[in-house]
């Protein structure tokens, strides 16, 4: 075996910005998938368009797998200073595969498994440098039993844009690959232990911003007014790629403002809007957030979390937004806020977000992050089961009144051009009618009628989701993109008195959590940033703290082994009996 | 009483004299001549004493932020094309806070009519300078008087090349109807500058400066050529005042969208096509 007996291996190539990593993950990913392996991939990259150094981890398993680890099976130097950062890394257990010239000296030390393979030089051989990638892939293909047709496939499916003369060069070097891997192993020695699925071969491979994507559409979404920031602007380009099939209108605005400020003007027209933004266009977004508060508006915001504070790291990732997103706006208005941690929930939070907004008239957040939408893995299926097929627009009489009182604060909306009433919205204060006003009781009631709708909201809170012992003596607590570390944290740290508590909407806060929290012995929270915001809203909502918080801000993602460690050292010794003392 | 008339009275909150009461009658009557459905009529505005002027008029409207008329007058016409949109607001509103969003859709060129009241001061915060206050104007914030050059909103829309660009005189309400008239028909965005007096807090630019200030463009005129027009916007001396620029077969924002190309329907008809959704997510096993 050239890898330990594992039930997965985690590969990680390390090159340069405009090597086309990109490409390769894509291509890597979908053949081990169509070969029935499960697969993951995330890639952490600079922010700049040549040089530095990027990353791409993929992992190759026989379970599902969908966080992003520390532990390097396979590493793939691509340049000179492909290893400067993996130092911490690399252990002797990590084979290293590639050109000699990448290898840094200090593993070369008969201590490092070392698979030397001139992928360069094969490389030029077939045409040229940029063919060092297909080398790539036809060697990982051959280590990972992948059928050579179903490799050919994908390369034609992925560079049929390139012409037939460079397309040919790519296949012949990935045989070329394919052919040097057989010769990496000794006679009967097997590279993988992995077990492959047959079902896995027609799964979804999808990445966040196809899932938030899709279930816009999902949602009904018609009407999409962004400006581009990293890590949202995938979302923009989903929906551009479907404005013709799907009957959306895109449109990338001058600023953060005016996208927000269309897209409440959409709502008002009959439009389903959508905007994707990260924290500093939030920000600009933010006096629109209150319009869309102050008129009742339904608004759609996607949030893909980046860390701040102003610019930060622009292409990495950080759940420091939550306090953010709930506070943000002046004046005191109701909202929701959900944080899909799956990319089955992904799709569903964000056709769920429609839903929301759309009935109760309000803003209502979708808060990714960067991690979140940039990671991919396999699927069975998204759930197509309860699509939007609900509309809450009325046709207007001659008496229409916008804001009319009601029991639960919710008016009945009417759009202009489609009954015999007037519509009038306005961000002054206004009476039922949508005119001016400055009644103090009038006031007091329209401030009423915009709280009220908490409410409901509360009363449709998508519950927690646990996961492990009910009877847990121990509850770590996630929301969002983190579930998958605390998940695969928990099971290396192997503690059956532990269970995990996942939100993926944070606001409102389900009631049940002061019911879960009770029952623990020891609560931990875990988040992807430094002042544990959901712990502060938790404990604001609720009066109950937390023992001790797992908090991650480098701007890599958190890892399983972050939790593993954070856990060993909060949870302690494991009691002899476990559960409810 | 016209279409736009509510059959109560109602409570204005404009100064007695001020220009937005001439403005209000001058788009009254412009809608009115137009027979327009107050169905089909949808006004924007932001906020300040013109942007108040739909509360006055009985259509619908969407009174918003502050500088933030025209993303929403785009995404409302974007939204049902059926609509027609008037974005109403001040100098203070368009020019400034919304300076940016001004070029932004004049570039986008949407098929909404922007009537901007233009009182060269800024009147619901007591006097202080607009983007359009004249040199040497005193104000209680620009205390030694305005040095900054005033914005040519004329001028720039023409070097935006905008689709219609048309200034009036809130004190010739006949001519301002028959302008906002030319304004509304005209396919793309429309700029409807209309020099408003301000009875309080503009002692210089008023009703009797505003006349011996400006001149009617007659009709010798050509409003087609941008170069002329140009020189006109930039003249020194008096104000034209009429139809200034007029830039024909310029595509609108509408025109543009995909969307539209194959149905018609605005997207309150539509639906979700689940044979789409389920091809696109299919489409992710491959």
């Amino acid at each position: 075996m050239v890898f330990k007996p594992r039930e997965d291996i985690s590969i990680v190539f390390s090159g340069q910005a405009g090597q086309g990593l990109q490409t390769l993950e894509a291509l890597l990913t979908r053949m081990l998938k169509r070969s029935g392996y499960n697969v993951f991939s995330y890639s952490e990259y600079m922010s700049r368009i040549r040089g530095g150094n990027n990353s791409t981890q993929v992992r190759v398993s026989s379970r599902r797998v969908t966080a992003y680890t520390r532990r390097i099976d396979l590493f793939v130097p691509l340049h000179e200073n492909a290893m400067e950062r993996f130092h911490d890394r690399i252990t002797q257990e990590t084979v290293i595969l590639g050109d000699r010239d990448f290898i840094e000296e200090r593993y070369l030390d008969g201590h490092h498994p070392v698979l030397e393979v001139p992928i360069n030089e094969i490389a030029r051989e077939k045409g040229g440098a940029v063919y060092a990638n297909t080398v790539l892939l036809g060697i990982l293909a051959g280590l990972f039993y992948v059928d050579s047709d179903l490799m050919h496939n994908e390369i034609r499916m992925i560079l049929s844009g390139l012409g037939e003369d460079r397309l040919r060069k790519n296949l012949d070097a990935s045989d070329e690959g394919y052919e040097r891997s057989k010769k990496l192993l000794k006679p009967g020695q097997a590279a993988v232990s992995i077990e492959r699925t047959a079902e896995v071969r027609d799964e979804i491979l999808t990445d966040g911003i196809n899932a938030v994507g899709l279930g816009g559409l999902a949602g009904g979404c018609t009407f999409v007014s962004s400006y581009p920031m990293s890590p949202s602007t995938g979302v923009l380009v989903f929906f551009t790629k479907k404005a013709e099939s799907s009957g959306v209108v895109v449109e990338q605005t001058e600023d953060e403002i005016s996208a927000v400020n269309m897209a409440i003007g959409s709502w008002y027209a009959g439009g389903r809007a959508l905007v994707t933004t990260s924290g500093g266009g939030y920000a600009l977004m933010v006096e629109g957030l209150s319009l869309a508060g102050c008129i009742e508006s339904p608004l759609v915001i996607h949030l893909g979390q980046r860390p701040g504070p102003a610019t930060g790291l622009p292409t990495r990732t950080e759940q420091a937004d939550l306090q953010f997103a709930l506070y943000s706006g002046h004046g005191e208005f109701s909202r929701a806020i959900l944080a899909p941690g799956t990319h089955e929930q992904g799709f569903s939070h964000t056709r769920h977000a429609f839903y929301l907004a759309d009935k109760y008239q309000v803003p209502v957040f979708i808060l990714t992050d960067q991690f979140f939408l940039e990671r991919r893995y396999n699927l069975p299926d998204l759930d197509m089961s309860k699509m939007y097929d609900q509309r809450f627009i009325v046709q207007t009489r001659a008496d229409y009144r916008r804001y009319a009182l009601t029991e639960s604060g919710i008016s009945p909306r009417g759009i202009p051009g489609f009954g015999e009433g007037r519509v009038r919205v306005d961000s002054d204060e206004h009476d039922e009618d949508g005119f001016i006003t400055e009644d103090f009781s009038t006031r007091t009631a329209m401030v009423n009628k915009r709280l009220k709708k908490l409410s409901g909201l509360q009363k449709e809170v998508l519950a927690p989701q646990l996961f492990g012992p009910d009877d847990y003596r121990n509850l770590v607590v996630c929301w969002g993109s983190s579930l998958h570390a605390v998940q695969e944290g928990l099971d290396m740290l192997g503690r059956d008195d532990t269970a995990i508590l996942h939100y993926s909407q944070v606001y409102p806060l389900a009631e049940v959590t002061a019911d879960y929290l009770e029952r623990a012995h020891r609560k931990i929270v875990v988040e992807s940033n430094a002042t544990a915001q959901f712990a502060r809203l938790i404990r604001s909502e609720t009066g109950i703290g937390f023992d001790g918080a797992i908090l991650k801000y480098s701007g890599l993602p958190l890892m399983p082994e972050d939790v593993c460690e954070g856990l060993n050292e909060k949870l302690g010794k494991k009691e002899s009996t476990h559960g409810r003392v | 009483m016209g279409a736009y008339d509510f059959d109560h009275a109602i409570d204005i909150a404009w100064c007695p004299g001020c220009g937005d009461f001439r403005i209000l009658t001058s788009v009254k009557d412009a809608l009115d001549e137009l027979e327009l459905d107050p169905r089909t009529v949808v006004f924007v505005s932001g906020i300040g004493q013109a942007a108040k002027t739909p509360q006055y008029l009985n259509a619908h409207y969407f009174n918003g932020l502050h500088g933030r008329t025209l993303p929403p007058a785009t995404a409302i016409k974007a939204s049902n094309p059926g609509l027609v949109v008037i974005a109403q607001s001040g100098d203070g509103d368009t020019y400034g806070e919304g300076g940016n969003h001004f070029m932004h859709a004049i570039r986008r060129n949407p098929d909404i009519t922007n009537i901007v009241h233009n009182n060269m001061v800024y009147a619901l915060t007591k006097g202080q300078a607009s983007p359009t206050t004249r040199q040497g104007f005193v104000t209680p914030v620009q205390i030694h008087g305005v040095t900054q050059e005033p914005f040519n909103p004329v001028a720039v829309a023409i070097a935006l090349d905008a689709s219609f660009v048309a200034r009036a005189f809130a004190g010739d309400t006949r001519q301002t109807t028959d302008i906002i008239k030319k304004a509304i028909t005209h396919k793309g965005y429309a700029l409807v500058d209309i020099f408003q007096p301000c009875v309080t807090y503009n002692k210089v630019n008023t009703y009797g400066w505003f006349k011996q200030n400006t001149y009617t463009l007659d009709d010798s005129y050509d409003p087609t050529d941008r170069e002329a027009a140009f020189r006109k916007a930039t003249e020194p001396g008096k104000f034209p005042l009429g139809v200034i620029y007029i830039k024909t077969g310029k595509p609108t924002f509408e025109d543009g969208l995909s969307l539209y190309r194959q149905d018609a329907r605005p997207l309150y008809q539509r639906t979700v096509d689940m044979e789409t959704l389920r091809g696109l997510v299919d489409s992710l096993r491959t």
